[in-house]
């Protein structure tokens, strides 16, 4: 093949005058075809490799930290928790955390890799958790040993996962999801009804299968036990060790898998089922493979759950606890398995620490600061409406105060450093009446017209929208914390998506450019 | 040349909804040929390249794959006999790294399953410095455009020819036989489209692959092609050398049309 046949445009000026050709095609010799010169990379390549400065910085050296390394901080952090707390809430707490940990990252098999919107994913949870309590117990007297019957349950999750994930051979994306909620809703409806099936009690109906009659074993290795409960009545540490353990095997072996020709395949399966296919990989059987992996996680996690609360009870296994999970994927980043374990751990604490008004304020205030910097970055303006709105509450305050006694005779709910500011700060009448709808209501219009304004009219619009929506705050949120915990995490959640869609570990997301 | 036919197609036929997209064809490319399909739009080329990996099941006639039968297998186990292809429209996996989506292809010709990766035997690991291996010699193959930092770099990251590049490699690492190339001169400039003419070239004479391609650029068809196959309406309406074919009445009517008046 010669080159003149090949080449119409040679005499055009089309490939002779970019600069540095010359050069590369004469360091590659004179004979050397065309193919694989690339003159921008040989100029600009260096310069796109990361950020500048103090942030690139920070930002080689995190990304030069060794995955392991991560993994062993967070388990010197939790296997220190019993250390550090004697509360028996913390450590449940950490406990928890540990067991949501467990399901995002099986949730992250089928949802992050696969591609696969499960909605059916917190039933094999309560499969797991289910069968160990039928199968370490005396509701049908048998009783296994952990060791025999935790295996056995995370098979039948896998197998069961096989079975769920047939209809994605055929169906993907919401067909795929209302297939899959059926099944939740099928596995909700057979355990609260459960308590007689053909005359056989089988699921303890919307009791669960719990208390003393039902007496769910404790976890117990090579005959050595561990009680649920000290001999003093209170959470056994031991198992947020089992826990901590299965969450290390769990996380390492997951992390191999990604990163074999099995994970390879989940994540084109992802990106482009049909490419995939024609670039030989099995897709149904990858499809299945995902969703078996996910179930097989997520029975393992329900063993845990189980034999730590000495039964199950229908209630557990609730579209909550599916939203929240997903929840924990999603903010953490699907796809980045650092990133849904820190996604568990964000929604986990912050929903305990926002049962205590005195804690939600910390973070209420925080939030507001952080949202401020993010948006208005360390300017002219950010100074502005922090000092504006503090101005401006303190004046409100004293007005009011001279206008009414009444209007300021409240307390702030909780405790904390920042009740006594609070205090002096925000109008706090010793009953809100019919101002509690109207502040509400009128903080949603303050924010909503937030959006139609731009420029310093947007600035001075926030100046009262942020005292208002403290005065909201500490007078109706704080006083009904169950909802209000709710409410702040969902606008958290909705701000981080807006700002980082991809959640906060994870990668860019591009669907077409 | 004692040439065999590598893939032949033996009457095949295929139709949508009562429209015949391909009817009746008979193609054969033999064994280290490179043979060029044109056509104007519509004329069946991407359903022909569509048959031939399997995304559809011809309704009447034969796929025959180096003296097999592929008619009707799934696709991925037509691309594990030695067929592999690069789509007109490109379907990279676009949120992997350059370097994953490439090495992502060598899935059917090697063999570690889950449990031996989550344990690492040392067999797997093997395998995977193979596979490693393997997607970065596929990529040296395109000099230094897709070579160094650009491994870990997220195939998005890309520019369009950068593109057409990766998704060549990536079809090269599933160990063809055969490569289905679709349009791969498609958007590119004049220069690098005289540089993919001379890739398909070095694909053959370096790489040993037989090559299929469906390509509207005359310049790159002349350049490349052993044999050139004109399509129209499904149906073959010329076969032979470049200069026969582009200057076959037929094709220059279907091309351009007959006199005045477009055809109904």
């Amino acid at each position: 093949m010669s080159d003149d046949r090949l080449d119409p445009y040679d005499s055009g000026s089309l490939s002779a005058p970019l600069p540095g050709a010359a050069e590369a095609a004469a360091a590659e010799g004179a004979t050397s075809p065309a193919v694989g010169r690339d003159e921008w990379v040989a100029r600009h390549g260096a310069n796109l490799a990361g950020r500048g400065g103090i942030v690139g910085t920070i930002q080689a050296r995190l990304a030069s930290v060794p995955w392991w390394a991560w993994l062993a901080v967070l388990v010197a952090i939790v296997a220190l928790i019993p250390v550090g707390f004697e509360s028996g809430y913390v450590r449940r707490v950490a406990f928890d955390t540990l067991i949501y940990m467990l399901l995002a990252l099986g949730l992250n098999v089928v949802v992050g890799w696969g591609g696969l919107l499960d909605l059916g994913y917190i039933a094999f949870y309560g499969i797991g958790a289910y069968a160990y309590a039928m199968l370490s117990s005396s509701h049908f007297d048998v009783h296994l040993p952990s060791l025999v019957s935790i295996p056995l349950i995370v098979a039948l999750g896998a197998v069961v996962g096989l079975l769920i994930g047939l209809p994605s051979w055929r169906l993907s994306g919401d067909y795929l999801a209302i297939v899959t909620l059926f099944f939740f809703q099928l596995f909700i409806t057979i355990t609260t009804n459960g308590d007689d099936v053909f005359g056989i009690d089988l699921t303890g109906g919307s009791n669960g299968i719990s208390g003393v009659a039902a007496s769910v074993d404790p976890l117990s290795f090579f005959g050595w036990e561990l009680p649920q409960l000290t001999d003093a009545g209170a959470f056994n540490v031991a198992y947020i060790y089992v826990a901590l353990v299965v969450f290390v095997i769990v996380f390492v072996a997951l992390r191999f898998v990604n990163l074999s020709r099995t994970g390879r395949a989940w994540r084109s399966l992802r990106e482009d089922p049909l490419a995939a296919e024609m670039m030989g990989m099995p897709i149904n059987w990858l499809k299945l493979m995902a969703f078996s992996f996910g179930a097989a996680v997520a029975a393992l996690t329900g063993t845990i759950f189980a034999s730590l609360n000495a039964g199950v009870f229908p209630n557990t296994f609730q579209f909550p606890l599916l939203i929240t999970v997903y929840a924990m994927v999603i903010l953490g980043g699907a796809g980045s398995m650092g990133g849904v374990v820190l996604g568990a751990i964000i929604v986990n604490v912050l929903l305990e620490v926002l049962r205590e008004p005195g804690d939600a304020r910390y973070v209420f205030y925080v939030v507001v600061l952080a949202g401020l910097v993010a948006v208005l970055r360390f300017s002219v303006r950010l100074v502005v409406v922090l000092g504006g709105t503090i101005l401006l509450g303190f004046a409100v305050h004293v007005i009011t105060s001279v206008v009414s006694d009444r209007a300021v005779a409240g307390s702030p709910a909780g405790g904390g450093f920042l009740t006594g500011a609070v205090d002096r700060w925000v109008v706090l009448p010793d009953s809100l009446g019919a101002w509690a709808p109207i502040s509400y209501v009128a903080l949603v219009a303050a924010v909503l017209l937030l959006t139609t304004i731009s420029g310093w009219w947007r600035i001075a619009a926030l100046v009262p929208t942020l005292y208002l929506g403290a005065f909201v705050w500490e007078n109706v949120m704080l006083a009904k914390p169950e909802p209000t915990r709710y409410i702040l995490l969902g606008a958290i959640l909705v701000t981080l998506m807006v700002a980082r869609p991809a959640g906060i570990l994870g990668e860019r997301r591009v669907e077409i450019v | 040349m004692a040439r065999e036919a590598l893939l032949e197609l033996r009457g095949v036929s295929m139709a949508f909804g009562g429209l015949n997209v391909v009817d009746r064809l008979d193609l054969h490319v033999d064994e280290g040929e490179i043979v060029s399909v044109i056509g104007p739009n519509g004329a069946g080329k991407t359903t022909l390249f569509n048959l031939i990996t399997g995304v559809y099941e011809p309704i009447d006639g034969d796929i025959v794959f180096a003296g097999e039968s592929i008619a009707g297998l799934e696709p991925h186990k037509i691309t594990q006999k030695g067929i592999a292809r690069t789509f007109q429209t490109l379907r990279l996996f676009l949120n992997m790294t350059v370097r994953e989506n490439v090495m992502a292809a060598a899935y059917g010709h090697t063999k570690a399953g889950a449990f031996r990766s989550m344990l690492r035997t040392p067999g797997q690991r093997r395998e995977e410095r193979e596979i490693r291996a393997l997607a970065e010699e596929r990529l040296a193959f395109f000099g230094e455009r897709l070579m160094g930092y650009r491994w870990d770099q997220p195939a998005y990251s890309l520019s369009y020819a950068n593109r057409r590049r990766l998704e060549i490699a990536r079809a090269t690492a599933t160990k063809p036989r055969l490569l289905l190339l679709d349009e791969p001169a498609a958007g590119m400039n004049p220069r690098e489209t005289q540089e993919i003419a001379e890739l398909i070239g070095k694909l053959r004479t370096d790489g040993g692959y037989t090559i299929l391609v469906i390509e509207h650029d005359m310049h790159v068809v002349e350049g490349i092609s052993d044999r050139v196959v004109a399509l129209d309406h499904g149906v073959k309406i010329a076969e032979g050398t470049f200069d026969a074919v582009a200057t076959d009445p037929r094709v220059v009517e279907a091309y351009l049309g007959t006199g005045g008046m477009a055809r109904k």
